[in-house]
């Protein structure tokens, strides 16, 4: 069992300018600005959090997986993660981690992909790509279908091994764990709690997650 | 039987693409070894339907690409099948290279002075590339680095190896549907080498047979065994 390097916030939830409880298989949209902390709490444990980040001024330059692990050379997440767009610049940087490693290899559940992967009737089951999409309708920004990257899975546990095997684990995160990042640019924000029943992904009983935003005075 | 259509040359550092047509595939030979060649692709027929890199990866739980797997669309679908190879593992993982990236390793070498041997990086490339179908900065994918081996550490560490490609390694990319295929030849972005020394590459377009019912990339998962049934439905 690999032992994981936990860092723990200082900010206090009480001081936070925003605070909202995303129910799984919702989505969620929200600027956040350069200098703000952005936290996101898995309230009841083993929740994957599909999450995806634009820089505000320019939709085109986005959160690229890729770019993010060779920056690294790293495939997990965790504090220290800078997390880097298709343009080259870095996002924002995680700066506080209490579940230890977060996942950016397994994309989001999708509709056809759960046809895939677990049946050809499995194709009217809720998804990730279904709420990132309704997320992007109901903001009328612009974004479209071409605009969804590959994202990040916080909380989710997807290991890969030497020879080039990839697997889906029960999670590693429990009840309050969080992960925290500081804005580098004026970013927004993209989630969908993921609604997937059909791996361990959430412990086969997807559950309601937490996002805070501090301001960057209140950040010791 | 298949039967060979056309054949030609990716030079050093250059960019290549095509709409590989259902029935064909495409056979990239490294004649020298140690090239990389950075491939996006794309459903031609609607191009907001592309390779979904994670879909490939879980739905077949491999974090690398070599015969006998298959390439998936976001859709469900198969782009392309991996009908053969010879070195094992192609790179999924890595992404590319940009300009700011080639300056600082390489330096600057401009066509003014270096004439078809300057410094081209690959997102750049790939960018040009898609222009010429009407798709733009918004519409680059993740894409892949064939005849590259990134392995992945205990503790999720990247390692690149050197010298994975020996001369005269091939793999060859069966389309289940029309593909857009874009290429570049541009150093993979962890080569350690100093020196910017991408490599030629042969391409070979072939007529193929379908894929049969016995097919071995069909029957190497049950998942590829839905994808090839939900790509079938694709053309009734």
């Amino acid at each position: 069992m690999t032992e994981f390097q936990l860092t723990e916030s200082r900010v206090d939830p009480a001081n936070a300018i925003y605070s909202e409880i995303i129910p799984a298989g919702e989505s969620w949209i929200h600027p956040i600005g350069r200098g703000q902390t952005f936290r996101i709490v898995d309230l009841e444990g083993n929740q994957a959090v599909d999450t995806l980040f634009y820089d505000a001024q320019d939709f085109a330059d986005r959160y690229d997986f890729q770019n993010t692990i060779r920056a690294q050379g790293n495939i997990y997440l965790t504090t220290g993660s800078r997390l880097m767009s298709s343009k080259g610049h870095c996002l924002l940087t995680i700066t506080a981690d209490t579940c230890g490693r977060h996942d950016t290899l397994g994309g989001a559940c999708a509709t056809e992909s759960n046809q895939v992967r677990y049946a050809l009737d499995k194709g009217h089951m809720h998804a990730c790509r279904q709420s990132f999409l309704a997320a992007l309708l109901r903001t009328d920004n612009g974004l479209e279908k071409r605009d969804i990257p590959n994202n990040i899975n916080f909380f989710m546990n997807v290991p890969v091994t030497p020879e080039g095997g990839l697997t889906f684990e029960d999670g590693i995160s429990e009840a309050g764990k969080y992960v925290e990042m500081l804005a580098e640019r004026d970013v927004l924000g993209l989630i969908s709690n993921c609604p997937q029943l059909n791996n361990p992904c959430n412990a086969y009983n997807p559950t309601p997650i937490q996002v805070l935003i501090w301001e960057a005075a209140d950040v010791s | 039987m298949s039967e060979i259509l056309f054949e030609e040359t990716l030079s050093p550092g250059a960019a290549w693409s095509h709409i590989l047509k259902r029935g064909t595939a495409l056979r990239l030979t490294d004649s020298e070894g140690g090239a990389n060649v950075g491939a996006i692709l794309y459903n031609a027929d609607c191009p907001v339907e592309r390779l979904n890199i994670p879909d490939t990866l879980k739905a077949q739980h491999i974090a690398r690409l070599t015969q006998d797997f298959v390439l998936y669309s976001d859709m469900g679908r198969i782009l392309c099948s991996i009908t053969e190879d010879t070195l094992g593992w192609h790179d999924a993982l890595s992404g590319c290279s940009n300009a700011d990236a080639i300056i600082t390793k390489y330096g600057e070498a401009r066509y003014q002075e270096h004439r078809n041997d300057f410094h081209q990086n690959a997102h750049d490339s790939f960018l040009t590339e898609l222009e010429k179908y009407g798709l733009g900065p918004r519409d680059l994918s993740p894409n892949l680095n064939l005849f590259s081996k990134v392995a992945v550490g205990e503790g999720g560490a990247l390692t690149f190896s050197s010298g994975h490609s020996a001369p005269g390694s091939f793999v060859e990319l069966r389309a289940e549907m029309n593909v857009l295929v874009i290429l570049n030849s541009c150093p993979h972005p962890l080569d350690p080498n100093p020196v910017y020394a991408p490599k030629l590459v042969r391409l070979t377009v072939k007529r193929v047979p379908p894929p049969s019912v016995d097919d071995a990339c069909r029957v190497s998962r049950p998942e590829n065994g839905r994808g090839f049934t939900l790509t079938e439905r694709y053309f009734l």
